[in-house]
């Protein structure tokens, strides 16, 4: 049977060799006494040693970690990068999204599909490689994109597959643009393994200047940047802190979590920082446990992000090596903070918060009802700041810059520089900083315009959860009330562009196939609306496929997708539901044309 | 003393104690909330969102599971509620078999809701009937995913944790670990699930065969506690 993002696999004629589980054994001795929260690690380290998760390990798990069976089988099931069927140790996974579609991923695909021999969630009979397409891998910049196990490759084409199976493919390096290097200026320009190539670099100041203020002070100097929340809901930082500062409990159970889940179609910006930056996140990190009184700090990094991961592990243990984290930090006696990075499994919903917590917690990731809220009740039910990525970064530069200097860039509302995904058909791809208040139409320029000199057509702003836009509201000002007015979300500021040759009905379908596949099905209005709206998108951008539900466009498509976007946004349980028919809502009013029957 | 909220529900005022949801100050007034997955006694998921009202929010409120806010203007029956709900109820009536969930199909006559708004071949829950058990049948095509089963199964009453999911999204299904059948779980056939089940998805067992026409000695040799069998 294949589930969703659960892979089909070809026979394999050979008999399981019996699994050989001392290694593991080993392991589960080590991290047995946490229990369940250990549960996404040790699957991470079982499929490292069997490229799958046996019936064998299952068991063992359950017995070290006090899990149910019927509960390890059910994470499994939820998180695409975990298999509960032999698969390889070698997984090969290519972005089949929108940036990489209009960057010609199809001809990618076609040609690995030959060269391996797979189709996709197939296994070589050898067991040696496993072939999938997978959603977004966040590296939109460099479009068409894989990952060959733990290894980017960018820029791929049918000519040079062969390099990237055999992992001759150089590794994408970084390339910041923009009018300001705040956030970015340590991006391309430092060894983003070297903790002393960091702290000559302006690293660490921060947090001297943080801990000469009171926790209290730390915050009102916080809130007076005005910085809102860079991972698409605007809440206010210095806010959050107060609240989860002011939550009963001791610094001993409060959580300090920062989101680097970032599976947004079209989002990219927090990999950046991640990759070229990662002492920054650290540094920012103990500047929100100082404020917040917290002494836990969690990483949640998205699965498909190995290099993140890696290097913010290294960040983490050469902080720690240098008295930046554990305990009596920077010498000042009771500051004690750690921090652990965890890796997540192929699962979008798990940028929503509380279903972050409950992926760390070692359950599925299903939203929690809200309130409670994090702040009161966040990761383990206690008192958590949960950040993204930029917002915590964004901060530590407005401390290094001092509040009269940060808000001499952006708008009385919306002060500071803001990151800015940019990809699809323009010049140059890439991330960018700019002030708030620049226009998209300047963002649009900078990047050297569309490609090869055609016209635009329209721009996916905020996201796949985010709305088409066309070239009319490109000179609305990206700011929180610029956006507003002009009726469309900066989310994580993705700014994904399509020429006047470009496919909206195929690139429409795409994203709804995303959230078809990344609805988590806890409420009913996202899980079947989810199915159908893709359905219905199918015929759309393939007018000449026979699908399942019939060929072509119907009499009654556009009403069905108006209702099921309407039901989806007003009644779903939580953001993914509420915006995944915002995309296709806004199209459709956009280019009315774009869903008519010929009939 | 509790504290009280007042607020006006379709027009009508209505004073409860902090912390009342939507759904139960509506009853108080005899204004019924269509449910399907809540249930008094189980922890409210607020997850089949066919209670959902208007409360004056950027999006609407799931009743069940919305506490009463002082001066809350509630809608149970502007046409924005029912477009939501009557969608929800088509999307699932294309999925599930709900010939043995006549609550819900009568909700869908409230609503004026068309069973068969969604074309031929929209895809639905298929799944084979498992009898692996003498006491009870697990009929998922009838299953709306409700978590009732699992949950009392697990920490809302039995501990005893037999049920979990298939995948996600539109294929989440409720499963036992490796799939394997009822037997072969840590299930102790306390018959929870089978009580709190709101369609025909788990039946007991003797109840499917009567409804077949089997005499009741046939009934009884089927369905006897046999001893499981530990190798
Ligand atoms: C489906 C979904 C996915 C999300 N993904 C992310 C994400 O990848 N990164 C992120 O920072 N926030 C994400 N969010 C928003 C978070 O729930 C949360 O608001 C945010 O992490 C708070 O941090 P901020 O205040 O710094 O933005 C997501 C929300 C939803 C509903
Ligand atoms: S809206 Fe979608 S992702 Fe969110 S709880 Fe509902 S089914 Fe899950
Ligand atoms: S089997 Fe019944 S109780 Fe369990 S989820 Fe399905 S409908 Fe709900
Ligand atoms: S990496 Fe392919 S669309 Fe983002
Ligand atoms: S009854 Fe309220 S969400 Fe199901």
């Amino acid at each position: 049977m294949s589930h969703n993002g659960r892979p089909d696999f070809i026979e394999i004629a050979s008999i399981e060799p019996k699994v050989d589980l001392s290694l593991f054994q080993s392991y589960l001795n080590e991290v047995g006494s946490r229990g369940r929260q250990m549960l996404l690690p040790a699957l991470h380290k079982a499929q490292e040693l069997y490229g799958w998760c046996p019936r064998e390990v299952q068991e063992a798990i359950s017995l070290a970690l006090h899990v149910p069976l019927a509960d390890i089988h059910g994470v499994i099931e939820f998180y695409t990068m975990f298999y509960n069927e032999p698969t390889a140790k070698q997984v090969i996974r290519v972005c089949e999204d929108p940036a990489c579609t209009l960057g010609g991923a199809d001809a990618v695909i076609a040609a690995m599909q030959d060269k391996l021999g797979l189709q996709h969630g197939e296994t070589a009979a050898d067991r040696s490689i496993t072939f999938e397409k997978v959603p977004c891998l966040g590296m939109c910049e460099l479009a068409p994109v894989a990952l060959n196990g733990d290894k980017p490759a960018a820029h791929l084409t049918a000519d040079n597959v062969d390099a990237f199976l055999d992992g001759s493919h150089p590794e994408p390096v970084a390339q910041p643009y923009g009018e300001v290097r705040h956030l970015l200026k340590r991006v391309g320009k430092v060894d983003p393994l070297s903790y002393g190539d960091y702290v000559a670099n302006d690293g660490y100041i921060g947090l001297d200047k943080a801990l000469e203020l009171s926790p209290e002070d730390l915050i009102s100097t916080v809130e007076s940047f005005g910085i809102l929340g860079r991972g698409g809901a605007m809440f206010p930082l210095g806010r959050k802190w107060l609240f989860t500062r002011g939550a009963p409990g001791d610094a001993s159970e409060k959580h300090i979590v920062v989101n680097a889940d970032e599976s947004e179609p079209g989002t990219f910006k927090d990999r950046c920082l991640m990759e070229e930056d990662p002492f920054a996140l650290i540094e920012a990190m103990t500047i929100a446990s100082y404020g917040v009184g917290a002494e836990n700090g969690w990483i949640f990094v998205r699965g498909e992000y190995p290099r993140s991961f890696a290097r913010l592990q290294n960040a983490v243990d050469k902080a720690r090596d240098a008295g930046k984290l554990g305990k009596d930090i920077n010498g000042k006696k009771g500051f004690n903070f750690d921090i652990e990075v965890r890796l997540g499994a192929g699962a979008y919903i798990c940028g929503e918060e509380t279903a972050l917590f409950e992926a760390i917690e070692g359950k599925r990731g299903f939203p929690r009802i809200k309130p409670p809220f994090p702040t009161t009740h966040g990761l383990f039910y206690k008192p958590t700041s949960a950040n993204n990525v930029e917002t915590l970064v964004a901060m530590l530069h407005a401390i290094n810059m001092g509040v009269d200097a940060w808000r001499g860039y952006g708008t009385e509302q919306s002060p500071g520089t803001k990151l800015y995904c940019v990809s699809g058909n323009v010049e140059k791809p890439g991330i960018y900083e700019l002030p708030f208040g620049a226009t998209g139409r300047e963002l649009l320029a900078m990047a050297g315009g569309v490609s090869n000199g055609k016209a635009l057509k329209g721009v996916l702003m905020g996201g796949a959860a985010g709305v088409f836009v066309d070239d009319s509201k490109l000179d609305y000002p990206l700011t929180y009330e610029g956006s507003r007015e002009g009726g469309f979300p900066l989310g994580s500021g993705v700014f994904m562009v399509f020429d006047e040759d470009a496919d909206i009905a195929r690139a429409m379908y795409e994203l709804s196939r995303f959230f078809a596949h990344e609805s988590c099905g806890k409420c009913f209005p996202c899980q079947l609306g989810s199915q159908r709206q893709m359905e219905i998108m199918e015929r759309v951008a393939f007018p000449e496929k026979e699908t399942a539900t019939g060929q072509g466009v119907m009499a009654t498509d556009k009403q069905i997708l108006l209702d099921v976007g309407f039901t989806m946004t007003e009644t779903s349980l939580c953001g993914l539901g509420q915006t995944a028919g915002s995309a296709v809502l806004s199209a459709i009013e956009l280019w009315p044309d774009l869903v008519k029957s010929k009939k | 003393m509790s504290e009280t909220v007042t607020l006006t529900i379709d027009g009508q005022e209505v004073t409860v104690p902090e912390g009342t949801t939507i759904l139960d100050a509506a009853k108080t007034i005899d204004i019924d909330i269509p449910v399907i997955c809540y249930h008094e006694h189980l922890t409210g998921n607020g997850l089949c969102r066919v209670c959902s009202v208007d409360s004056g929010g950027r999006v609407q409120s799931a009743a069940c599971v919305t506490q009463c806010g002082q001066g809350m203007e509630v809608d149970t029956q502007s046409e924005d509620v029912k477009r939501g709900r009557r969608t929800i109820l088509e999307m699932l009536a294309s999925t599930v078999d709900l010939s043995e969930a006549p609550e819900i199909q009568e909700m869908m006559d409230e609503l004026d809701a068309d069973a068969q708004r969604f074309p031929e071949g929209s895809k639905a829950r298929e799944h084979e009937i498992m009898d692996d058990n003498p006491f009870y049948l697990r009929d998922y095509n009838q299953c709306v995913n409700c978590w009732r089963c699992v949950q009392v199964c697990a920490e809302d009453a039995q501990y005893t944790f037999a049920l979990s999911f298939n995948g996600r999204g539109f294929d989440t299904s409720i499963a036992t670990y490796q799939d394997n059948g009822m037997m072969d779980t840590s299930c102790v056939f306390c018959g929870q699930c089978v009580g709190v089940c709101p369609t025909g998805a788990l039946k007991p067992k003797r109840q499917a065969m009567l409804e077949e026409g089997y005499d009741p000695d046939s009934i009884f040799e089927a369905t006897r506690r046999k001893r499981k069998n530990k190798s």
